[in-house]
C-alpha cells in the first residue's frame, strides 16, 4: 500500500473543529467527576480513622487486613510495617478496585479525552501530534485488566459479607447482638449492588463468561450468563459513574455518622 | 417552518476546493420542511454553483455516498434533517478529513478498498451435513448480524482521530475494518484466524476506546462495545494473558473443524 503517499488534510490544532455545539462539556464534566473523586478518595484512604460505626465498615476500607477496629482481620497494624511508613488500612487495599477502574474499558476513553486531550473531543484537533495509543507501552499494561476484575469479583463478595453484618447491631449495654437495618446497612447494600452491576457488566467479564465462544448456544450456562452481562454492559457507562459516586457517598455516611455529625437512623 | 409552503432562507457554508487547498463559501438557498442537507446542497449546485461535486446516491441512507461533516460532525447529508440544525447561523458542510480531497465535498475514499483486500476471506469449517449444508444456532448467527448492518459509509473512519488527526493509516485498519473482522472472527462457522494479523499488521492496539465511531454510525451499530473490545479481549487471550495461555497448555483449543 501507499498510504504514506496520500495527501490529507492538515490535522487541526488543538481544540481547533468546526462543531458547534458545546464538545467540551463532557469532558469537563468527567474531569471534575473523576479528579472529585480522586482527591477525595485519597484524602479519606490517608485519614485512618472515622472509617467504621456500629456494625459498618467504609467500603474503601474494605476488607480491613490490619487496622483498629473490630472488623479488622489480622488484628491491629502489624509490627513489622516500617515506622516511617504511614499506614491505613484503606491503602493496603484501595489499589485493587481503583485499578479495575484505571482499565476499565468505558474509564480508559473517558479520561484518555479528558485528562489527555486524546482526543478532546470527537472531531476535534489535538494538542499532540504523535500517538501511539495502546499499542506500545506504558499504555499497554491496560491489558492487565481482567486480573483486576478477578480481584475485584471477590471483592463484591466480601463487600456483601459486609452488608450482610451491618444487619448485625450490638446492644451497647447487654452486648447483645441483633437483627435490624439502619439508613447505613441500605447505603452499605445499595452499595455492593452497584459495584455488581459495574463489575458483571465489565466488557472483561462479558468476553471471559461467553464472549470469547462463537458457538455460545451451545453453552448451557455461560449463554444466559452472557446475555445478563451484555444487558448489564449496554449501561457500563451509567453503573461506572452510580457506583463511583455511591461508593463515595457510603465512605462519607460512614465517617460521618462515626464523627457523630450525622445520626444513623434505624429503621427495624 | 411550520408547513410544507413556507421556505425560509438559509446560509450553507461549503468547502470548495481540491487536493491543493480551498475554502468555504457561502451559498443562501431557499429551504423547505422535511428537506435534508443534501437536498440543500442539491439546490445550491442546481442553481448557483453548477460545478460543486458531491457524491451521492440513494437518498435513503444505505449507500453511504454522502458522507460529509455537517456542522463539524459526521454525518450522511441525506439524512441530516435541515430542521435538526440551527437555521439562524451558516451550516458549515465540508468533506471528510481523513482521506484525501478529490473536489468539493468528495474525497478518495479508496484507501479502504485496498485495506478490505487485506483481510483474510471467510473459511467455513466442514459441512455438517452429507449435503453440504451446516447447521448454527441463531443466537451466534444474531450476534455477527449486528456487523453486517454496516453500509461503508466511512464515517466511522473519518471520526477516528488515529486516521483523522495522526494518519496511521499504514498501521491501522480503522473501526470500520475492525467491524468486518469482527463479523468474521466470531462467524460461528469461520475457522480462519486473524488474531495475528489484528495484533500487529492491522493495530487494534491503537485504538484508544473514545467510542467516536459508534457515536457517528448511520446504522447505530455497537462498534466500540460489541466489536472492537470483544476483538480486544481476543487478542489478549492469545497474546497478554500468562493464565490463558497456561490453560491451552493443559486443554489445547479444538480444532474449529472438529466441532
Amino acid at each position: 500500500m501507499s498510504e504514506a503517499r496520500m495527501s490529507l488534510p492538515v490535522a487541526r490544532g488543538f481544540g481547533e473543529t468546526t462543531r458547534r455545539d458545546k464538545w467540551w462539556v463532557t469532558p469537563l464534566v468527567v474531569f471534575l467527576g473523576l479528579s472529585a473523586f480522586i482527591v477525595y478518595s485519597t484524602w479519606a484512604a490517608f485519614q485512618g480513622k472515622h472509617y467504621t460505626h456500629g456494625p459498618y465498615l467504609s467500603p474503601f476500607y474494605s476488607p480491613e487486613l490490619w487496622g483498629e477496629s473490630p472488623h479488622a482481620w489480622f488484628g491491629p497494624r502489624p509490627s513489622w510495617w516500617p515506622g516511617w511508613l504511614i499506614f491505613s488500612p484503606a491503602l493496603l487495599i484501595l489499589w485493587m478496585p481503583g485499578g479495575l477502574r484505571v482499565t476499565c474499558y468505558y474509564y480508559r476513553g473517558a479520561y484518555y479525552k479528558a485528562f489527555w486531550a486524546d482526543p478532546p473531543s470527537c472531531a476535534v484537533g489535538e494538542p499532540r501530534k504523535s500517538y501511539w495509543g495502546e499499542n506500545k507501552w506504558p499504555l499497554l499494561i491496560q491489558n492487565i485488566h481482567r486480573y483486576f476484575l478477578y480481584i475485584a469479583i471477590v471483592f463484591i463478595f466480601l463487600l456483601a459479607h459486609d452488608a450482610w453484618k451491618a444487619m448485625w447491631f450490638t446492644d451497647p449495654v447487654t452486648r447483645s447482638t441483633s437483627f435490624g437495618i439502619g439508613l447505613g446497612t441500605l447505603v452499605l447494600t445499595v452499595n455492593v449492588a452497584l459495584l455488581g452491576g459495574f463489575t458483571f457488566g465489565c466488557h472483561a467479564f462479558r468476553h471471559l463468561i461467553g464472549g470469547k465462544l462463537d458457538q455460545l448456544s451451545t453453552a448451557k450456562i455461560r449463554k444466559p450468563l452472557y446475555d445478563c452481562s451484555s444487558c448489564l454492559n449496554r449501561s457500563h457507562m451509567a453503573w461506572a459513574w452510580i457506583s463511583l459516586f455511591w461508593v463515595a457517598f457510603s465512605d462519607v455516611y460512614v465517617r460521618l455518622c462515626s464523627m457523630g455529625i450525622w445520626k444513623d437512623w434505624r429503621i427495624i | 417552518m411550520s408547513s410544507t409552503d413556507t421556505q425560509i432562507m438559509i446560509t450553507l457554508r461549503i468547502w470548495r476546493g481540491d487536493a491543493n487547498g480551498g475554502k468555504f463559501e457561502d451559498y443562501r438557498t431557499p429551504v423547505a420542511e422535511g428537506m435534508v442537507v443534501l437536498d440543500a446542497v442539491h439546490r445550491v449546485q442546481a442553481e448557483q454553483a453548477n460545478d460543486m461535486a458531491v457524491r451521492w446516491n440513494c437518498k435513503a441512507g444505505k449507500c453511504g455516498s454522502c458522507s460529509a461533516e455537517i456542522n463539524g460532525k459526521p454525518g450522511l447529508m441525506c439524512m441530516t434533517q435541515l430542521t435538526h440544525l440551527p437555521l439562524d447561523e451558516p451550516i458549515t458542510i465540508e468533506p471528510m478529513r481523513a482521506f484525501p480531497r478529490v473536489k468539493d465535498l468528495v474525497t478518495d475514499v479508496s484507501w479502504n478498498y485496498r485495506v478490505k483486500k487485506r483481510i483474510k476471506p471467510f473459511k467455513p469449517r466442514k459441512p455438517d451435513a452429507s449435503d453440504g449444508t451446516w447447521r448454527m444456532g441463531q443466537a451466534d448467527v444474531d450476534r455477527v448480524q449486528e456487523f453486517r448492518k454496516c453500509i461503508e459509509c466511512f464515517l466511522c473512519q473519518d471520526v477516528c482521530h488515529v486516521l483523522r488527526d495522526h494518519h496511521l493509516h499504514e498501521e491501522f485498519i480503522g473501526p470500520r475494518f475492525l467491524v468486518h473482522i469482527a463479523a468474521l472472527e466470531m462467524h460461528p462457522l469461520d475457522t480462519e484466524d486473524r488474531l495475528p494479523e489484528l495484533k500487529e499488521a492491522n493495530g487494534i492496539g491503537y485504538c484508544n476506546i473514545t467510542k467516536c465511531c459508534t457515536k457517528v454510525c448511520p446504522e447505530h451499530i455497537t462498534i466500540t462495545d460489541n466489536a472492537i473490545i470483544p476483538l480486544k479481549e481476543r487478542v489478549v487471550d492469545e497474546y497478554y494473558d500468562p493464565l490463558t495461555r497456561l490453560w491451552r497448555l493443559v486443554w489445547p483449543k479444538k480444532n474449529p473443524n472438529d466441532v
